[in-house]
């Protein structure tokens, strides 16, 4: 019986130069993997490939040389290990994320627990190209947002009383956009909104609590890196609100859906239809 | 800038001896004295009053320099 390749990619079995072996590629969420179930990587490691594993770029597990006459077993040690089998192909792919505001003291966002989300709604959803979503909880950026088809950064939005302002300077001091301008003798701080990027540093930092700040989730559209390198575009204003936020993501795996062609990555996509018609597509959705 | 209580320069030191330079200077000070810390621009500025302020003291004013330098005045907070 001819091998069906294209249903193992599918399943995340990546078909390696070696005849018949293959880089079976895990389903991780977020980079986070237990104990329990690194104990299952290491044992299928073992007995079915060589011994090792590779990290892919996108915080995933694949391990190597699994023979094809081993798959049912492989499959079978997968689901006693509690593993499943990642995503190849023209699909949603892995949901990366960082460690987020639960971990992390730069966080603003909970990371992990949207990523669990996003992958229980979106994760291997046929798509016209592969579809990657990627969560970094600020401005920092380390899971980089922008290379991702639809990135999301956690970000705050600003607001200014002067009634607690001591005009220290601070906020002006570390602001990334010089968006904030402090005059010490004149008592006066001038906030231009236009140029904040919603890094939230002017909150945090603030000595008095002059400065307060919503949390909230800035998002970038159809980037992707490889062949050709394009940073995700910002569309919309911050948004604030979890449900609207999943209403966003609806609509532009949507959109893709809908307008992209097969084996076309959503960046070109944009370029060919344009990015104001997302951008009107998904204004009409945040509204 | 007001005259301090004590002063450190951190210009010399990068993350994380920037934040331990400050704490232990700070630590040497009665409750309400203050402390003028000298650093750098960038991942100093960023972390430094933050981490003041994290942990119960108070930046009560931030001079630029204006040579990619600034210096702030911190009072301690109480224990």
């Amino acid at each position: 019986m001819a091998v069906d390749y294209g249903a193992l990619k599918k399943g995340g079995f990546m078909r390696q130069k070696q005849k018949d072996n293959f880089s079976m590629r895990l389903r991780v969420v977020a980079g986070r993997v237990t104990a329990e179930q690194l104990k299952a990587v290491y044992d299928i490691a073992n007995r079915f490939g060589k011994g090792y594993v590779h990290l892919t770029a996108r915080q995933g597990i694949e391990i190597p040389f699994i023979r094809l006459q081993d798959l049912d077993e492989v499959k079978k040690a997968l689901v006693d290990g509690g593993l499943e089998q990642g995503a190849c192909g023209a699909r949603v792919r892995t949901v990366t994320a960082c460690q987020g505001s639960a971990i992390c003291p730069n966080g603003l966002i909970e990371t992990q627990e949207l990523a669990d989300k996003l992958d229980a709604r979106y994760f291997g959803k046929d798509l016209p190209h592969k579809f990657k979503l990627g969560i970094t909880g600020c401005k920092n950026n380390c899971l980089k947002a922008e290379e991702n088809d639809l990135g999301i950064k956690g970000g705050m939005w600003p607001t200014y009383s002067q009634d607690a302002c001591t005009y220290c300077g601070l906020c002006a001091a570390v602001c990334p956009t010089d968006a904030i301008i402090v005059d010490k003798e004149a008592k006066e701080l001038t906030f231009d909104s236009d140029k904040c990027v919603a890094c939230g540093r002017c909150v945090v930092s603030c000595p008095t609590g002059a400065w307060q700040g919503q949390k909230g989730y800035v998002l970038s559209f159809g980037g992707n890196f490889g062949n050709n390198l394009k940073f995700g575009e910002e569309l919309l204003p911050i948004i604030f609100d979890e449900d609207k936020l999943f209403a966003v993501v609806d609509a532009t795996i949507a959109f893709f859906q809908e307008y992209g062609h097969a084996s076309e990555r959503f960046s070109k996509t944009l370029a060919r239809v344009g990015m104001d018609k997302l951008r009107h597509y998904l204004e009409g959705v945040v509204q | 800038m007001s005259k301090a209580d004590s002063f450190i320069d951190i210009t010399d030191v990068v993350c994380p001896m920037t934040f331990v330079k400050s704490k232990v200077a700070i630590e040497g000070l009665e409750a309400g004295q203050t402390l003028e810390i000298h650093m750098n621009d960038g991942e100093p500025i960023q972390n430094v009053p933050r981490s003041m302020k994290d942990e119960g003291h108070t930046v009560l004013d931030v001079q630029n320099n204006d040579d990619g330098t600034y210096t702030i005045l911190v009072r301690k907070g109480e224990d």
